[in-house]
């Protein structure tokens, strides 16, 4: 069956030298296409879940009563927004990495403690977090002040008040352009190439790099997988939606 | 604290020469009333009076100027006022309802003494059960605000004050924003509160409800109290010509 399978696109690949589909025949090119996938849904996922975290904790700093923590979150979100990611992923390996330290697993070679995973994690979290940030703030400032006098009038400190009434009713508020600028984050992953981070655009330029008669093999192959990859992301976002909505509250 | 100790025979409210600025503008200027144990008492005025500010400042969501305030020999006006121990003591009522929407009836009244005062949950639970019954939303437990009228949103919120067992409770015209036809059961849930015992101080517009169930009837009218009495003296011999104009208008 399988063998089958492979013959078929190995045949594919003979008559129509356009269309080599080599991934789905040689072990070794499926082997980097499904590395290079799980890198991509790994680096997603964290960066998804950071940003989410850099959002919630921005938004809260930037309703700080301290001036200097205001303009600092306020300093962070026009760097990260106003400035390209690619050149946010360049920067942070090229010029931040020459400054962070560096160790010796082996006592010869010079290991920086920041990998280029690792760099790109942090480019792209904040990237995506300095949207996630004025996306929650939208969110919190749509909460009616009234509504927090009233819990403050029944004894709750500023963090419940933040935490239990503000944060689930703005999240609603703000869910569906969170939902958009993640999805522009699951995207942006893929320039994370420019540093070579084995993800799956690396992995498929290898490809067609090696096998020059791979190349729109492997752009059908991106795309279809980004497809599929950016659908379950929207699909879950959107469920979530639907769960948290409340019965009589804002759209129904 | 330095205060004296507070004793139920002394005023529960006491409010001494109160001053009050937005800005450049002056609300409150020179207020002073005193409210004992299990008293309902009314402030009624023409808008803009200083009145809905008058009692926000009893629980501190607004701060004063100059002046007093003591609940129950607390002192409201002073620099690091403990505001949880404050708002144990005094729950509140506004005029949007102001309901957590989402939470449902049931979680909106157990919301704070969970939070607030750290419950155990069976107890609160069997506690705002009784209070939803008690302000006659039986049934309504598991609807969330937006499935619920004003008059039944209003009886929520009621019951969420409740549910922290403050000993003053403070309407901020309550009534202002619901239908004609759902007033009648919010005035009926502060009339059995009242009935009970509890300490309550009311802004309202309602005439006639203030005059059904107030001990003592304050007017005020551009940031002073103008005249105050007992309902019956109060509506039917008025003496201040702003007094008896502002019930000319509203009779």
């Amino acid at each position: 069956m399988l063998e089958a399978f492979q013959d078929f696109f190995r045949e594919l690949a003979q008559t129509n030298p356009k269309w080599n589909f080599i991934y789905l025949y040689d072990p070794v090119q499926t082997e980097r296409v499904l590395t290079g996938l799980w890198t991509t849904i790994k680096l997603s996922v964290v960066c998804v879940v950071l940003s989410v975290l850099i959002g919630v904790i921005g938004a809260w700093l930037q309703g700080s009563p301290i001036k200097w923590l205001r303009m600092f979150v306020q300093g962070y979100i026009q760097f990260f927004r106003n400035t390209p990611p690619l050149v946010q992923l360049l920067f942070f390996y090229f010029a931040l990495g020459q400054f962070t330290p560096t160790y010796s697993p082996d006592g010869w070679l010079e290991v920086p403690i920041i990998s280029n995973v690792g760099w790109a994690i942090l480019s792209l979290s904040f990237f995506a977090g300095a949207f996630n940030v004025e996306i929650f703030r939208a969110g919190i400032e749509s909460v009616p002040d009234s509504t927090k006098e009233a819990a403050d009038a029944l004894g709750m400190n500023r963090f419940q008040i933040y935490r239990y009434v503000v944060l689930p009713l703005a999240f609603r508020v703000s869910l569906p352009s969170l939902n958009n600028n993640l999805v522009n984050l699951v995207k942006t992953t893929t320039q994370a190439i420019v540093i070579a981070v084995p993800e799956l655009l690396y992995q498929l330029v290898s490809i067609y790099n090696d096998y020059s008669t791979a190349q729109n093999a492997c752009m059908v192959l991106m795309f279809l997988v980004y497809i599929v990859l950016v659908g379950i992301l929207v699909m879950g976002m959107n469920k979530w939606e639907r769960n948290m909505r409340i019965p009589g509250y804002g759209q129904n | 604290m330095s205060e004296t100790e507070w004793t139920p025979d002394q005023p529960i409210v006491s409010i001494k020469d109160v001053h009050k600025s937005f800005g450049d503008l002056e609300v409150l200027k020179g207020v002073s009333l005193d409210v004992m144990k299990g008293e309902v008492i009314c402030i009624i005025g023409p808008s803009g009076s200083g009145k809905s500010t008058l009692i926000r400042c009893i629980n501190a969501l607004n701060d004063i100027q100059s002046g007093s305030i003591q609940v129950e020999g607390q002192e409201v006006n002073a620099p690091g006022l403990d505001k949880l121990e404050l708002r144990k003591k005094v729950g509140m009522v506004f005029q949007q309802y102001n309901l957590f929407p989402h939470k449902t009836a049931l979680e909106n009244v157990m919301m704070a003494p969970l939070l607030v005062l750290k419950q155990p949950e069976d107890e609160v639970e069997k506690r705002a059960r009784a209070l939803v019954k008690k302000v006659r939303l039986e049934g309504k437990e598991n609807n969330y605000p937006g499935e619920l009228s004003g008059g039944q949103q209003q009886r929520v919120a009621i019951a969420r004050s409740l549910a922290m067992n403050p000993d003053v409770m403070l309407f901020d015209e309550v009534t202002a924003a619901l239908d004609p036809e759902t007033v009648k059961e919010v005035l009926v849930t502060i009339k059995d509160l009242a009935a009970e015992g509890m300490t309550c101080i009311l802004v309202t517009h309602e005439m006639g409800f203030a005059r059904e169930i107030a001990d003592h009837i304050y007017f005020t009218d551009r940031g002073v109290i103008v005249e105050h009495g007992p309902p019956k003296t109060f509506f039917e011999s008025a003496k201040d010509p702003r007094t008896r104009e502002f019930l000319s208008q509203i009779l």
